[in-house]
């Protein structure tokens, strides 16, 4: 056992139990998974990702490269990081990390916290930032990412005027401390993204500061020999904080390899811990372990030999190698929020350049070190082995990177540390590179004779440690991933066994099978029943803007291609809108409910896009029209009765009305009450029958259908979903916008000339005069019949004139619309085709995989084309 | 990003929609423009590496159009 007699801030009133690979341990409250391998004598954790090499602990942080194991399904944790607890149960990783097939079975929440000044470090620099905050009455949140706050503080002495300090912070009551919070990106104004580790899960803060105050100290960096990756190798400063903060010894014979002042106090606690140090071997005095030696536990011995004297070299053995080369100021944060580094030749580091606003660098992270007890330091980075063999000189642990590989980017000839970090991996692993990319700097600058400030630091980016998808999911996942959106009669679809398909966030019922029923035989059943006797569809999911005003005809001829001045209160238009560029947006029905008060549909979804653009020009272009807009989607319900027996069924429902073709004609509007329901009717058709949108309020609209539903059963009434729907409009040949146009498409191109207007202007209309949208090989909307009425298009098939052309085949289309099959008792289709009015009648052909689909081009409409029955 | 709406004060960006480029007018008499005026309205818009005044709609909150100018490098934002 290597745990020390006293000290440290450890529980040891009763012993924890734990195991790693299999074999049960005992530790202490307090302890992290590392410092408790190190009290039971565990020197190898993993093995590295490419040369399977032995790793042990490296580190006491957030920066560890090498001691990364597997703990339930966090596939790749640092133990440095992993906080003891009873029975906790971890395997060191071989390798690489695999992600978990299992779903993360953590609980995830997301936190927004606002404050005047967000403090990230809870070291001495930090705490005294955030007692300096706190005084004036400001919000001040301070998050820390170890299970204390203190830092460096912990077990060195400071345990008084931390515990003051906390205690004066944690009265006050605008200041909140959150510890294992770990701050991984800082983002436009100030928006500070902390990962905070909680039992079985964890928090994702979004924190919007006024200023923030970067306290993140330093990670120590290693010097870099020959074999520097063995276990028993460790960085000086973690060794110390596992003997005073852990109470544990990390090797009993140690050698300490330094260039700066910093391991004085590291030599004295070992000494202290009784660990033996066997010698300190110092670049400033001309002396560098060149090489190391060990065995299947680590580290054995290490070979020391002179910088510039003779080839002289004397081993001594050792299980404990502490190496410190110096400080990094953690800048993650300020280089993030785009602060600029400047590399000062006295420290040996990147310390913030110019400052940035609301960004206050303090202590270690400003490149205060005294902390750290760095003092003198002199640069030092590579010691040269024997000859030329750089491969066992480890820059980054983690990718197991070598100066051999620098060498190797370098002999490519590049050299810009980002292209060379590309190129070997350096920093690019799940640490980030925390203790390699300084050194890869230093290592360029050597090679290529430049000053290392010359050759800078790559781009910090976020995240600053890995941050678990969980995490960022929070409960936004499953049913909570992206809203839902159902209509009023959704429950009556749930019970009648609706298959639903999504459309945007609604649910809309695609097909309503019987019992053992597929799609095509669903469909089949309710296309005839809404051609030969009655069916009924939830419509509801239409986008609906209402609007008023005494400009709103005026508007309307302005945002839609056709004219709605000569419509009289009581009907509708359907109608057609271009963006500028005079591309079809968006087709809806128009309603005239009243003296400029006017309702517009839209597509289902499209309605927040169509919203916007008409706000767009009601206020940026036309603000002297006196029109307001409000979107009422989600205040209707909407009840397609449809078929040649809708007529009987409204009848029915409506006894006073009079229903009669003459008295209510195809696009007329009339209101009236069924069983206490106020109902606004309309005789509109999306599937080209006789058909009676029936519009109540959402609190009615279930109500209503079930209404429809009684008196309609007499009739055979069956309800209908989507595909039936499409096949309807489609047999008919009604556009769906976004399924035929695609923001390339005029109304022209889909043979709409009839409902673009010449009298009065629009958006768009000048568009539909330039030279490349007036050509008249564009591609236009046509049908598409397959030569074999069994075989189904595939929507999206690119369509070709010639059965069996030679590459390259020119496309001349592509099918937007195919069914199987409907009411024509064959597949068809419609498609958008290059010059497609001018082919009626000729074969084009689709290539599919291994075989080729023949069609013959018709006119873009293949039922009742004379509208006899939608006017019936 | 915070965007200063003029109604609702500072709000996060997912609140908001882009409108692109400010202060490209829309041509007083569309049909009297020639191709190269119309197209240079319908298709070009700047896009520096500094300043910039653009539009955006505060979709998620009081729906209102205005201008900002914002500075594509630093994403500072000031109001028009």
């Amino acid at each position: 056992m290597s745990r020390l007699a006293s000290g440290g801030r450890i529980d040891r009133t009763g012993p924890i139990r734990f195991s790693f690979n299999g074999t049960p341990y005992r530790a202490y409250q307090g302890d992290t998974l590392a410092s408790a391998l190190l009290a039971n004598d565990v020197r190898v954790i993993a093995h590295s990702a490419t040369y399977a090499r032995l790793r042990g602990v490296f580190s006491a942080g957030v920066e560890e490269p090498n001691a990364l194991v597997h703990v339930g399904h966090d596939t790749m944790l640092r133990a440095t990081q992993v906080e003891l607890f009873d029975g906790l149960e971890a395997i060191g990783l071989n390798g690489r990390g695999r992600l978990s097939s299992e779903p993360d079975a953590g609980r995830y929440d997301k936190v927004y916290a606002h404050c005047e000044v967000l403090v990230v470090g809870g070291g001495r620099a930090g705490i005294t930032a955030a007692l300096d905050a706190s005084q004036t009455g400001d919000r001040v949140i301070v998050v820390d990412e170890q299970a204390e706050l203190g830092g460096r503080l912990l077990g060195a002495g400071w345990n008084e005027w931390l515990e003051t300090s906390l205690a004066t912070l944690q009265s006050q009551p605008d200041v909140r401390l959150i510890r294992r919070a770990t701050a991984f990106g800082h983002y436009d104004q100030h928006l500070v993204l902390v990962a905070e580790r909680r039992p079985g899960g964890g928090r994702l803060w979004q924190v919007r500061a006024k200023r923030v105050v970067v306290a993140t100290g330093a990670h120590e960096r290693p010097l870099i020999f020959a074999n520097n990756d063995r276990p028993g190798i460790m960085l000086a400063g973690a060794a110390r904080t596992y003997v005073n903060r852990y109470g544990v010894a990390p090797g009993t014979r140690a050698v300490i390899f330094t260039n700066n002042d910093s391991t004085d106090l590291v030599a004295a606690d070992l000494k202290r811990a009784g660990i033996v140090v066997e010698g300190i071997v110092d670049v400033r005095a001309g002396e560098a372990v060149v090489d190391t030696g060990g065995d299947e536990q680590g580290l054995r011995s290490v070979l020391i030999g002179s910088l510039t004297g003779p080839d002289a070299k004397r081993e001594i053995e050792c299980d404990l190698l502490c190496v410190s080369g110096g400080f990094n100021p953690t800048l993650h944060l300020f280089s993030q929020a785009q602060g600029r580094l400047r590399y000062d030749q006295g420290l040996a580091c990147f310390v913030p350049d110019a400052r940035l606003p609301n960004v206050d660098v303090v202590g270690a992270a400003a490149g205060d070190l005294g902390g750290r007890g760095q003092g003198t330091i002199m640069p030092y980075w590579v010691v040269p082995g024997d000859g030329q063999d750089w491969s066992r000189h480890f820059v980054d642990l983690e990718r197991d990177v070598t100066v051999a590989d620098v060498r190797r980017a370098l002999g490519t000839g590049m050299q810009s540390v980002e292209h060379i970090k590309r190129f070997t991996t350096i920093g690019t692993g799940s640490d980030q590179g925390k203790t390699a990319g300084i050194n890869e700097t230093a290592i360029v600058a050597t090679q290529l004779g430049q000053p290392v400030g010359a050759v800078g630091v790559t781009t910090f980016r976020p995240p600053y440690v890995p941050v678990s998808f969980g995490l960022m999911a929070g409960r936004n996942r499953g049913d909570l991933f992206d809203p839902i959106r159902v209509t009023a009669v959704h429950p009556w679809h749930v019970g009648h066994g609706a298959v639903f398909e999504n459309v945007g966030q609604w649910k809309r019922p695609w097909y309503f099978p019987r019992h053992d029923e597929d799609m095509e035989a669903a469909v089949l059943r309710e296309c005839h029943a809404a051609r030969e006797g009655v069916a009924v569809m939830d419509a509801s999911t239409l986008g609906k803007i209402d609007i008023q005003g005494p400009d709103a005809v005026e508007f309307l001829n302005r945002m839609y291609t056709n004219a709605f001045d000569t419509l009289k209160v009581g009907s509708c238009r359907y109608g057609l809108m271009c963006k500028a560029d005079g591309m079809v947006f968006d087709d809806g029905v128009v309603m005239h409910l009243g003296p400029d008060h006017w309702l517009a549909t839209t597509t289902t979804g499209g309605a927040a896009a169509v919203l916007d653009w008409m706000e767009e020009w009601l206020q940026t272009e036309w603000p002297d029209l006196r029109v307001r807009l409000t979107s009422v989607t989600d205040h209707w319900a909407d009840v397609a009765v449809v078929g040649p027996r809708s007529r009987e069924v409204v009848a029915a429902l409506f006894p006073k009305l009079a229903i009669d073709a003459q008295s209510f004609p195809f696009m007329a509007i009339r209101e009236g009450e069924t069983a206490g329901i106020p109902v606004r009717l309309h005789r509109i058709t999306f599937s080209g029958e006789l058909a009676y949108e029936l519009w109540t309020p959402s609190w009615y609209g279930l109500k209503l259908w079930e209404a429809v539903m009684a008196v309609g059963e007499p009739l055979g009434i069956i309800p209908y979903g989507t595909e039936t729907m499409h096949v309807l409009r489609a047999e008919k040949g009604y556009i769906i916008c976004g399924q035929e146009t695609d923001g390339t498409v005029t109304p022209q191109d889909l043979g709409m000339s009839w409902i673009v207007s010449k009298k009065k202007a629009f958006i768009g209309q000048r568009s539909h005069r330039r030279s490349d949208t007036a050509r008249p090989d564009r591609k236009h909307l046509v049908g598409l019949l397959p030569v074999d009425g069994e075989q189904l298009l595939p929507e999206g098939a690119q369509l070709v004139s010639q059965p069996d052309g030679a590459a390259p085949v020119k496309m001349i289309g592509h099918v937007t619309s195919s069914y199987r099959n409907g009411t024509l008792g064959r597949s068809f289709a419609l498609a958008m085709l290059q010059s497609g009015r001018d082919r009626l009648g000729s074969t084009v052909y689709a290539p599919l995989n291994g075989h080729v689909v023949a069609a013959t081009v018709t006119e873009p409409i293949f039922y009742d084309k004379d509208n006899a029955r939608r006017d019936s | 990003m915070l965007i200063p709406c003029p109604w609702c004060g500072d709000r996060e960006d997912i609140e908001f929609k882009y409108g692109g480029a400010a202060q490209v007018a829309y041509p007083t008499d569309p049909q009297s423009a020639d191709d190269a005026h119309w197209a240079r309205y319908v298709f070009f818009r700047p896009n520096p590496k500094g300043t910039m005044a653009e539009r955006w709609v505060h979709t998620a909150g009081c729906r209102r159009w205005f201008n900002v100018v914002r500075d594509t490098v630093t994403h500072t934002i000031r109001p028009a």
